[in-house]
């Protein structure tokens, strides 16, 4: 029912008392200005427009697709709401699902609701609309201005998931070491399904009305097809996809291992600076010791240990998947067989 | 109306339903605070606060147990804890021995664990029984009086309002999309990016009829006087007696507080 990726609605509780009046403070600093920014570009007809695109957001994160076994792509929004309404109202109908959510359907909590709005309604919105636009300003053309709205909607579900796993780390919840390859590793893949269904989206309301997209927006979709036959070059079959999910796990793991652990200390001494580093983190594998491999040195045999934590969290996560598929094929079958007998 | 139940609201006449809802809210948002800064180990001072949440549900006429038995959905988070469970070390509970290595429970990792789950289930409750004892709406009107920016509770208040309608056309669509893609055994048909771009068009057809919703809604608007600012019913001051359940609750919250980290034994 709320199929938003869960892992980034942390409840109450996971976050510490220090980390979530902090984000707080961030996130109401930022949507202060982004309130300011909203209330000078937009007319009084946005009234109704901003509140019933809010529960569009809600609405369109119920619509999914099946993607391996009993797994399942959604929808999280972030980069689809910046491009349809720019970075300023976006934040503003994100962070407004993210409250409803949690109120109404107490989908994510109330004290951590700071952090959780900074992680999927700030970044998502504005950080993906920066890499959107940076990425859309490098060159012309219809299929590159998807390709970028793609490539900001991954970056905007894995950025969140990293920012995630950081809170849960300084907040003592889950060992960063743990934390950081198996979120960055799932929304890794995650993201890709919010890539698709972004750009589809796009791409559909580009064709069907054009003059809805805003008008910078406007004048790259006159230019283009006009249609979603532009996106052939960015989805593919299956296994294309999964090996193109596996190389951005690769991306992220390679880009993070020197901070996750070649400098653990870096985290440690943040934490004892804020006073709430209570344990030093030991070493819990022995088949992988200090997250390295034997025989390999430095931030190589850290990056090799960390791909070995993303296949990992993936075998798990199709297994059980699998189990969940199957499950339900011999329970459909059970009722066939009950409604023909 | 779809599946989707939109409001956890359950009408009763009882003395918590009448309360004020920003009394409510802030008390609720103070409690969820107390339970998050219980240190470790503390499960008397948690099991004391989720009496608490015991007492006033019966006293809202809910059943005592309703917000335990249905706050277990929040569960699946735990995931993201549980790897403490293995790391903090500690005196060892007992070792796991899995072939090549070796998973080891140790007993300040359990603690961690158990304390932050057993935390996050009863914040969950207050927030459940928040939501069962105050409509929506007057939810909203508390946070316009504790000075919410207008646009957050002018856009709070058109999305609850439209919430039924746009997940009811959602549902219609994948009913559609549903009767129209064969499937079998759990199995959808078509290839993995055909499916993704079908999603992503019914997300776009979903945005443009929401977006012609959303002009219809402000062409009925300004037929029937709109001037561009939502009017809010106004709201009256706080009564004395108000402040004092006020007060009473800060009092009580803040010697669970001081109790928990000086007297109340922690494991």
């Amino acid at each position: 029912m709320f199929p938003a990726p869960f892992l980034l609605h942390a409840p109450d509780g996971f976050f510490s008392v220090p980390v979530s009046v902090a984000f707080w403070v961030v996130t109401a600093a930022v949507l202060a200005i982004s309130v300011r920014e909203a209330n000078r570009s937009l007319e009084e007809r946005t009234v109704p427009t901003l509140g019933v695109l809010a529960a569009f957001i809600f609405a369109a994160q119920m619509v999914n697709f099946q993607v391996a076994g009993g797994t399942s792509g959604h929808l999280l929004g972030g980069v689809l709401a910046a491009v349809l309404l720019g970075p300023w109202a976006g934040s503003i109908v994100m962070a407004s699902v993210i409250a409803v959510q949690a109120l109404v359907f107490q989908d994510g909590g109330l004290v951590v609701m700071g952090a959780n709005i900074f992680n999927m309604g700030i970044i998502g919105t504005l950080g993906g609309y920066v890499v959107y636009r940076a990425i859309a300003s490098l060159g012309r053309g219809w299929r590159w201005q998807l390709g970028a709205a793609a490539v900001a909607a991954w970056f905007a579900v894995e950025a969140a998931a990293v920012v995630t796993a950081f809170q849960l780390a300084l907040s003592d919840t889950s060992p960063l070491n743990v934390a950081l390859p198996a979120m960055a590793g799932v929304h890794a893949l995650i993201g890709l399904g919010e890539a698709a269904i972004t750009v589809a989206a796009l791409a559909f309301i580009a064709s069907v009305r054009p003059d809805l997209l805003q008008a910078r927006e406007r004048a790259i979709a006159a230019g283009g097809e006009g249609h979603a036959g532009g996106l052939r070059g960015a989805l593919r079959s299956g296994p294309a996809w999964l090996a193109a999910g596996i190389v951005a796990s690769a991306l992220v793991v390679v880009v993070l291992a020197p901070f996750a652990s070649a400098d653990p200390d870096g985290l440690q001494r943040v934490a004892t600076d804020y006073g709430f580093d209570t344990v030093a983190q030991a070493n819990p594998y022995e088949i992988l010791p200090g997250y390295t491999v034997p025989g390999l040195g430095g931030t190589a045999s850290t990056v090799v240990s960390g791909l070995l934590g993303v296949l990992l969290v993936l075998a798990v996560v199709l297994g059980a998947a699998r189990i969940v598929a199957a499950r339900r094929a011999a329970r459909l079958q059970r009722e066939e067989a009950s409604s023909t007998a | 109306m779809s599946g989707l139940a939109l409001d956890r609201y359950l009408p009763r006449e009882s003395p918590i339903h009448a309360l004020d809802a920003r009394v409510k809210f802030l008390v609720a948002v103070a409690f969820i605070l107390a339970v998050s800064l219980l240190p470790a180990g503390a499960f008397a001072s948690i099991a004391i606060a989720w009496a608490a949440i015991a007492l006033a549900s019966g006293a809202a006429k809910l059943g005592p147990f309703r917000p335990t038995r249905n706050a277990f959905f929040a569960l699946p988070f735990v995931l993201a804890a549980l790897p403490l469970v293995f790391t903090r070390p500690g005196e060892e509970l007992f070792a796991l021995p899995l072939g090549v290595f070796t998973l080891r429970v140790s007993v300040e990792g359990l603690v961690a664990f158990l304390t932050i789950a057993s935390k996050s289930w009863v914040a969950v409750q207050a927030a459940l029984l928040l939501a069962y004892t105050t409509p929506f709406h007057d939810l909203v009107d508390a946070l316009r009086a504790l000075r919410l920016p207008t646009i957050f509770v002018t856009t709070v208040s058109f999305m609850y309002r439209y919430l039924a309608v746009l997940s009811d056309e959602a549902s219609r669509m994948l009913r559609a999309r549903a009767a129209r893609s064969g499937s079998r055994g759990g199995r959808s048909g078509g290839r993995l990016r055909w499916r993704a771009v079908v999603a992503g068009r019914i997300v776009g057809a979903l945005f443009i009829r929401a977006y012609e919703r959303s002009e219809r809604v402000y062409q009925a608007m300004l037929a029937r006087g709109f001037e561009g600012t939502v009017r809010p019913r106004a709201s009256r001051a706080l009564r004395r007696r108000e402040w004092a359940a006020l007060a009473l609750a800060a009092a009580l919250l803040a010697s669970f507080e001081a109790a928990a980290h000086l007297w109340i034994p922690a494991v």
